[in-house]
């Protein structure tokens, strides 16, 4: 009890002194500024088979995929670069340390996550006609979707992080992921006007599914001709994201005790001799 | 018995190769003991193993009369880890980040305040300093007073002076000192700096070839060496140099024999870097059972 406590005020400590850096709070700025102007640019355009233009019928897909995208890159990149720079030998030799560092670590990624999410529907909220068109229901969808989306993607931050041979590596190959299945996933174009097989893979991952979770939180009924089955299809978002919560729940706990049983000084010393190595 | 630390028969192996090949010690409550040897081995993989990081191979070790491998968060609170940090908990506050640590160990024991242990280690003026702000000194510096922010029984310390400068070190060592003289603190640490092992230690491990090839403090050790101390004296103008055992014995006899023509007379006693040498010239010319022989005994 003692150590979650002590982790939540370290994933508080750790928030708040992120947030109060310029270059970590701007950071948010700039990719909602970027995505703002992008909607923007197409306020004009017009969806087939809706009313609604553009901008509304992207958002929620674009919060869906920061939500991921922060949860499972953003966290793995941030548990990756802590193992390497010896923040987790430190929790290591504390009484209950591992078990505060991860709890901090979870407060704090579902604080940056619901930051980002802030972040965009502020501004969003001023500029975009049309959304949150569904009023109380739709607030109160957000209230378990917010939750189970932290489940389906920190726990498998987590895991990747954990695996992954260093964060640059993570770095890398997140953004090219994410990017790709946003892509697919339904978030600029209605995931309907893709060839079958790629709406297969897109439905696997929780870009999908949370983007669509955010369509029936925030836009009118309307919308959901152009989904699949011309269905919010809720019950499927709560299997498949549970899916990923269920697993990532499962694995994180057997793949982060492995991973801090081998952290060692010495580990942690040759890893510091590559990394100087390569600057 | 208040053995705080025991090694019987330690022994650990990477793959194929043997880098502890029985490593026998014990260290009494309150001492400092020193483990001395050249680079690979096998130092840091002792402390490691000591520390419950790093999984033996084969043999008998207790800390606190608790197997490392098998130590409990109640054993954790005991036992003290000086890393060394290079660029972790940059944003945190020193203050802050001692604060947070001394948490965990509340349950156990009362840990050090934050203030007192920053005045402690000499960084009262940088405790409201971010971390990446420290120079390299004040950050080693933080590493102990994080290693014993739990007050802890017994302190490991793995190279702790590595990339020390001069004064940085002298003030380490005084600190070290504070630190047995305070509390009833254990501490083994490992150092490739002679000086350094010399100055803190009651106790010196030599450790070559995945043994303990030598076991005592630095004078007993020094002592122990063949041709301990060396006599120069110049009489009629000609130089002398004469290696005795018992360098006191030899200049009486030569004062009583030669009386004033005797001058320029010193008297240099084996350093502990001469007997550190022979050591280890000794291991490696495969006299190490001889060796680990002759230097039992001299610990106490």
């Amino acid at each position: 009890m003692n150590a979650i406590h002590n982790g939540l005020r370290r994933g508080w400590i750790e928030y708040t002194a992120a947030i109060r850096t310029l270059t970590e709070s701007a950071n948010y700025v700039i990719v909602a500024g970027f995505f703002m102007v992008v909607l923007y640019l197409n306020r004009n355009r017009t969806v087939d088979g809706t009313s609604l233009h553009f901008p509304a019928l992207a958002l929620p897909g674009l919060l869906g995929m920061l939500a991921v995208y922060t949860g499972i890159v953003g966290a793995a990149y941030a548990l990756a670069s802590e193992r390497e720079d010896g923040t987790l030998l430190r929790a290591k030799a504390v009484p209950n340390g591992m078990t505060g560092y991860v709890t901090g670590h979870i407060l704090r990624g579902a604080l940056e996550i619901l930051t980002m999410l802030v972040v965009m529907l502020v501004p969003a909220l001023i500029l975009i006609d049309g959304l949150f068109a569904t009023g109380l229901a739709g607030g109160l969808h957000l209230l378990w979707l917010f939750p189970l989306g932290l489940l389906a993607t920190l726990p498998f931050g987590m895991v990747i992080g954990s695996l992954a041979t260093s964060p640059r590596a993570i770095a890398g190959w997140g953004l090219m992921v994410v990017g790709a299945l946003t892509f697919i996933s339904g978030v600029f174009s209605p995931v309907t006007g893709q060839a079958a097989w790629v709406q297969g893979i897109a439905q696997v991952f929780p870009i999908y599914w949370l983007g669509l979770g955010m369509r029936s939180a925030l836009l009118p009924d309307e919308v959901v001709l152009v989904e699949i089955g011309q269905s919010w299809r809720t019950l499927e978002t709560i299997g498949v994201l549970g899916i990923w919560a269920v697993a990532g729940l499962l694995l994180a706990p057997v793949v982060l005790r492995r991973m801090a049983r081998r952290e060692s000084g010495a580990v942690l010393d040759e890893r510091r001799r590559k990394v100087l190595q390569r600057l | 018995m208040n053995a705080v630390i025991e090694v019987r028969g330690l022994r650990m192996r990477y793959g194929d190769v043997d880098v502890l090949k029985g490593v026998e010690f014990t260290a009494r409550r309150g001492e400092v003991v020193t483990l001395l040897g050249p680079n690979g081995a096998g130092k840091t993989t002792t402390i490691e193993i000591l520390e419950g990081f790093r999984l033996r191979s084969a043999g008998e070790v207790t800390v606190l009369g608790v197997d490392p491998a098998r130590g409990d968060e109640a054993w954790r609170a005991r036992v003290g880890v000086v890393l060394q940090s290079w660029r972790d908990h940059g944003k945190w506050r020193v203050r802050d980040l001692l604060r947070e640590l001394g948490r965990y160990y509340v349950p156990y024991r009362k840990p050090f305040g934050a203030d007192e242990l920053v005045a402690a280690v000499g960084l009262a003026d940088s405790a409201d300093k971010k971390i990446m702000q420290l120079s390299g000194g004040q950050r080693r510096r933080l590493d102990v007073a994080i290693g014993i922010v739990g007050r802890p029984d017994v302190l490991f310390l793995d190279e702790p002076t590595a990339g020390f400068d001069p004064q940085a070190r002298r003030e380490f060592h005084d600190f070290v000192h504070r630190l047995t003289d305070l509390e009833e603190t254990t501490i083994l640490l490992t150092t490739h700096d002679l000086d350094e092992a010399e100055k803190l230690a009651d106790r010196i491990l030599i450790l070559a070839g995945g043994r303990i090839i030598a076991d005592g403090s630095a004078d007993a050790l020094a002592r122990l060496v063949a041709g301990q101390a060396e006599v120069r004296w110049r009489q009629h103008g000609e130089l002398f140099v004469h290696a005795t055992d018992d360098g006191t014995e030899f200049v009486r006899k030569l004062l009583a024999q030669h009386g004033e023509e005797v001058g320029d007379l010193e008297v240099h006693r084996a350093s502990l870097e001469d007997t550190y040498m022979t050591m280890v010239r000794r291991y490696e010319s495969g006299e190490t059972d001889a060796a680990v022989t002759e230097f039992e005994g001299a610990g106490r």
